[in-house]
């Protein structure tokens, strides 16, 4: 007798964590999560099952799913074409070093930032300052395309009229010289994003205890060695899950940073063409969903390779700086 | 006398190295606002000083064509500031109601499916299916491309605002005041709504404030999906227009008189003066934005 209670009550226990269970007496967060994960499906799971139109000559037939399943499938035939263009190797390269080099720049130049912002005596300076430089992270990358147009344009740009043309120099044809543009789309994503980098470290920093820097400065520590024996090691994480999330996004370039700010001008493609670009032209400019969908789709794998290998070093390195 | 005017505290930093620093922080600083005030500058110039001295910090000669311009016959203008005034408004309603809800039964510890709806939101961050497929779910299955709900819907949902949004849950409302309420009685509802939500003002502000900049800068999504001129937002009337000042035109209901239009369209000032426009309102509330933008990414940051 006394088993058979126990043992219903030991299925109660169970029954208690099924499904079905949690369904009926927390229906209204499941109610709750419902707008949230419909949204989810239709903007990301639903094209994650898109992946295949990359492998298949895309037609459309009538709806959606239909021509999802009746577009005949061509294998690998899209890759080919695409990594076949002189633009794969091109626009390859071009996403990889100027993310690599907004990684490096983006992780020193806010880092010390803040650490100086934080070391000026006079408080309210250094709010001021933080305030302006923070303020073009609010600006869209149209607004600074038409800021890069003031400086830049050939006939009544700054730099050309008022600096160039004094100094008796030929004016510059900006936006179809690419060997500038290296420099032009560093130092435009810098302007805009540096200001929000020094606000996340700026943060961080002062959310650190004083007492450490009191102690270490009776024991007679200079600045110097208070910086690097205590800001940085307590930043290490932060710096670490930042570039992590950069490192994963290192296929994935910033669209209006590269299409916007040189005004989509063919000349300057060498220097500016990254994947995200080349995909918006194939898909709206030439029409292209096999090439369009094929570079796409090479870009959603390799970024998705790189972020689980950048976790999984991090994870070996230290454990809990890894983001899962 | 030297001893006398050394009136900083212990462990602060050498003068000369202050004022280095401070000289940095300048210099930067008016990298950082000289372009602004330059496209400022640029629309109230009058044609004629602008085609003899070019784009100038202090305008040569003062006019205010442009802006008369955008006030008698820019009503295409005026669409764009209303179509972007109209997204972003209900965008960030709406997609405070979702991201807000999606992330307030993560944040409980009562509810078991917690890891597995965050690693459901999560997950889109780390894969994507691409723009073409993207693309095609919004003008096959849901064929909501060239109307103006197809700038508000894709930004609904973000994973990362939802984020830090749970984090504001759980370090503003203790979770026995949630269970105290369920015992007097009160459903989940009336618990998120009359105990979570107030507490929570800040949170919903940050993200809020998120999503309203998130959808007045936004010239991605009219850049993919809208073809038709009379939808065009702010952000893409600007890009077609710095192309060439013409496409303003486009969706202008003044074509009879188009060349007389044309020729005295006061072309280098007007770009800048619809430029002035867009920034206009982020500049009014940045004092907001920045308050909480910085509590925001100081939860994001430190906590997340």
């Amino acid at each position: 007798m006394d088993l058979v209670v126990s043992s219903s009550a030991s299925t109660k226990r169970i029954k208690k964590k099924g499904f079905m269970y949690q369904l009926r007496h927390h229906w209204p967060l499941f109610l709750m999560l419902m707008p949230g994960a419909i949204m989810l499906i239709i903007n990301n799971y639903i094209p994650m099952f898109g992946v295949v139109i990359a492998f298949k000559r895309y037609r459309f037939h009538g709806t959606f799913w239909k021509s999802l399943v009746k577009s005949e499938w061509v294998g690998f035939k899209n890759f080919e074409f695409f990594m076949k263009t002189p633009y794969a190797w091109q626009m390859t390269r071009n996403t990889l070093l100027y993310n690599f080099t907004f990684i490096i720049l983006g992780l020193i130049i806010p880092v010390a930032c803040a650490i100086m912002l934080t070391e000026i005596r006079n408080k309210r300076l250094s709010k001021v300052y933080q305030s302006v430089v923070f303020l073009p992270y609010f600006l869209s990358w149209i607004v600074v395309s038409y800021l890069a147009y003031s400086m830049l344009a050939i006939e009544n740009g700054f730099i050309n009229k008022s600096i160039l043309a004094p100094l008796g120099v030929a004016p510059v044809e900006w936006y179809s010289e690419p060997k500038y543009w290296p420099f032009i789309l560093v130092f435009f994503q810098l302007w805009k994003y540096t200001g929000y980098n020094i606000v996340v470290y700026l943060a961080a920093i002062t959310s650190i205890d004083p007492e450490y820097y009191e102690a270490a400065s009776i024991d007679g520590a200079t600045k110097w060695q208070q910086i690097w024996h205590i800001t940085i090691p307590l930043l290490q994480t932060l710096m670490i899950i930042l570039t992590l999330l950069a490192v994963g996004r290192i296929f994935n370039a910033d669209f209006g940073l590269f299409y916007n700010v040189p005004r989509n001008s063919g000349a300057l493609q060498p220097a500016t063409q990254v994947i995200d670009t080349y995909v918006y032209s194939a898909l709206r400019n030439t029409n292209d969903i096999g090439m369009a969908s094929a570079a796409g789709t090479y870009q959603a794998v390799v970024g998705c390779i790189t972020v689980f290998t950048a976790n999984l070093i991090v994870r070996k390195i230290d454990k809990e700086s890894a983001l899962f | 006398m030297a001893k006398a005017r050394r009136r900083y505290r212990i462990n602060e930093i050498r003068t000369s190295t202050n004022l280095l620093i401070n000289l940095l922080f300048t210099v930067v600083s008016i990298v950082c606002i000289a372009p602004v005030i330059l496209v400022a500058a640029i629309s109230v110039s009058s044609e004629k000083s602008i085609r003899e001295f070019g784009y100038q910090f202090i305008p040569r000669e003062f006019s205010t064509d442009a802006y008369d311009y955008i006030l008698r016959a820019g009503d295409a203008i005026w669409r764009a500031y209303g179509i972007s005034i109209f997204v972003t408004i209900v965008g960030t309603i709406l997609s405070l109601f979702v991201i807000t809800l999606y992330a307030y039964p993560l944040s409980r510890s009562a509810f078991k499916y917690r890891y597995q709806f965050s690693f459901f939101a999560f997950f889109t961050m780390i894969f994507g299916g691409g723009l073409v497929p993207w693309y095609i779910v919004y003008t096959q299955l849901i064929p909501i491309k060239n109307s103006i709900w197809i700038m508000i819907v894709p930004y609904l949902m973000n994973t990362w605002y939802m984020m830090i949004m749970r984090t504001f849950y759980k370090t503003t409302v203790p979770e026995s005041i949630i269970e105290s309420a369920r015992i007097d009685g009160a459903g989940e509802f009336r618990t998120y709504f009359t105990i979570v939500l107030p507490l929570c003002k800040a949170g919903l502000a940050t993200v809020g404030l998120f999503c309203t900049l998130n959808y007045w800068n936004d010239f991605y999504l009219p850049m993919v999906f809208v073809t038709n001129a009379k939808n065009y937002n702010m952000q893409y009337l600007m890009y077609e227009t710095l192309i060439a000042v013409q496409n303003l035109l486009n969706s202008s209901n003044q074509i009879s008189h188009m060349s007389e239009i044309l020729a005295n369209l006061p072309s280098e000032s007007l770009r800048m003066a619809i430029a002035v426009l867009s920034i206009g309102p982020i500049v009014l509330a940045y004092p907001f934005f920045q308050k909480y933008f910085v509590k925001g990414l100081t939860i994001g940051a430190v906590k997340g």
